[in-house]
């Protein structure tokens, strides 16, 4: 019997026997899911993550959350390969520590976005497989530069959250809609929703979702229980 | 008539050549598919794949017949296509069938021994046996070389007893007291190891069936939502679906129906027409 695997990629029927020594390639990264997302008011910042850790078809734990908190202001949401995100978390918290030794301040969340991007171009030819997404206040925050609500989602289900957010948030594609800015009870409840949608048609995301809502006053953890199938 | 399809062919040979077709799958395109999927893959993009179920069935014999399960979620890739799909095709009114694996398969396959069992009872005057569906089954698979992607789980209660078959793709089978399939197979069948024993009462059977499926619902990603049992005993049929509802819809707080007048209306014509209604038909449609 003929099949589309005895043809090669020029058309000629590929010849059946053993070449020769057959080249197994290792690879070094590993898809462990997740999805991460992050949303900026005016006087907050918020950044969520489901807590599902998977490979292939397998869970790996229903407990471990992708966010980290990096100061007082700043959250860090990391998905994708997980030894990868183990590893950079650790790399920002040792920059974080030498920063602050040698200029007597914690950095803000701007420095923070800045420094990732240079760590990650370092290994511009061997990436890390991590999809990251920093959400945080500044302490001088010039209200006019922040007034537009900012939001991006990342990691497996990123696909399916960031149109529906694009429509919540942004307030794309209506018209004649009421254009009320963002507040901290309505973003919370809008995450919780998006999350609870996501769960239901991606495979990767579910089991328990946790908020970190960043405000002057701190860093607040919010988790809410999601499909466990 | 014969001679005239011959003439036919002799005319027909100036424009065309005559074939008789001999049945199965053709393998006239594979390749062009191969040249095309080489330069499809050069632009960077990849061809569809077939919609596989990625599934945790499984069956049982216990005291008076047999336990069917079947979890309910089709995906397509990773991602959630079918939240509540059925996976328990129906043979005959003794004989049902789990079907894991490509979802097209499953179901036409099951439809065409379902259809030729039908035929070939009428034609014995008896109910039809799992053995038979099996052999029909297996044959078939068999003669398409594992093409036909379908890995079922046959049961069923005949005269000589109740039955359980697994069937694999490439046409072997297993007669066993107890089986499971699908990507959730190992899953379920850890429970099974654990707490099968033979002539179990129904209520028993029917528990262990459902923890087996849960347990593939719950550690398997390929496999979610709802728990399908069929119960087949000597005489009685009973098709629970759903018989777990395990995984509810999460309950949003916010409210996301929009307003008349959110989409742009950039032209309107309307065009009346002059029917008269004969039959009012209200189906809803599950917006949940």
């Amino acid at each position: 019997m003929i099949s589309a695997q005895a043809y090669g990629g020029n058309g000629k029927v590929k010849e059946y026997h053993y070449t020769g020594p057959v080249e197994h390639k290792f690879s070094p990264y590993a898809f462990n899911g997740g999805t991460v997302l992050a949303v900026a008011g005016e006087d907050f910042a918020l950044v969520a993550s489901d807590t599902r850790l998977s490979e292939g078809y397998s869970i790996h734990s229903r407990d471990s959350p992708k966010c980290y908190k990096l100061t007082d202001t700043t959250v860090i949401g990391c998905s994708g390969f997980h030894g990868d995100c183990l590893t950079l978390t650790k790399i920002i918290e040792a920059r974080l520590k030498m920063y602050k030794h040698s200029n007597n301040k914690s950095m803000t969340s701007g420095a923070i976005a800045a420094m990732l991007s240079t760590i990650l171009y370092g290994r511009r030819f061997f990436p890390y497989y991590v999809y990251n997404i920093i959400g945080g206040l500044d302490e001088e925050g010039d209200s006019e530069t922040y007034k537009q609500d900012t939001y991006k989602a990342g990691g497996s289900a990123s696909a399916m959250l960031q149109p529906l957010l694009d429509n919540q948030i942004g307030f794309k594609n209506m018209e004649n809609v009421e254009q009320l800015p963002l507040s901290q009870e309505k973003a919370v409840q809008l995450v919780k929703d998006v999350f609870i949608s996501a769960a239901e048609r991606d495979v990767y995301t579910g089991d328990a979702l946790k908020i970190c809502i960043i405000t002057k006053e701190g860093v607040r953890e919010e988790i809410v229980p999601l499909r466990k199938d | 008539s014969r001679a005239s399809r011959k003439r036919e062919c002799r005319i027909m040979a100036t424009v065309s050549v005559c074939q008789y077709h001999r049945g199965g799958f053709s393998f006239e395109n594979c390749k062009r598919n191969a040249l095309l999927e080489a330069d499809i893959n050069k632009l960077g993009f990849s061809s569809p794949a077939a919609r596989k179920t990625g599934t945790t069935i499984c069956g049982v014999v216990y005291k008076d017949g047999v336990v069917l399960g079947a979890d309910t979620r089709a995906t397509e890739g990773m991602v959630v296509a079918d939240k509540n799909c059925s996976k328990i095709h129906y043979i005959s009114p003794n004989v049902y069938c789990c079907g894991a694996g490509t979802a097209a398969d499953t179901e036409m396959t099951t439809q065409i021994i379902s259809s030729n069992l039908e035929l070939h009872s009428l034609s014995t005057g008896r109910l039809p046996r799992v053995a038979t569906a099996n052999r029909m089954l297996k044959q078939m698979l068999f003669r398409y070389q594992g093409y036909i992607g379908a890995a079922l789980v046959l049961g069923g209660v005949d005269c000589t007893g109740p039955h359980l078959y697994s069937i694999y793709p490439h046409g072997s089978t297993d007669k066993l007291p107890y089986v499971t399939m699908g990507s959730g197979s190992l899953a379920a069948m850890a429970v099974f190891e654990d707490r099968y024993r033979p002539n179990m009462e129904e209520e028993e059977a029917k528990r262990l069936v459902r923890d087996a499926i849960a347990a593939g619902i719950f550690n398997d990603l390929g496999s979610g939502s709802n728990i399908d049992l069929c119960v087949i005993t000597k005489g009685k049929v009973d098709y629970l679906r759903p018989h777990d509802v395990a995984n509810k819809k999460g309950v949003r707080t916010g409210n996301y129906r929009y307003k008349h007048g959110t989409t742009g209306v950039l032209a309107k014509t309307v065009t009346p027409l002059n029917l008269e209604v004969v039959e009012e038909n209200v189906q809803t449609m599950d917006t949940s």
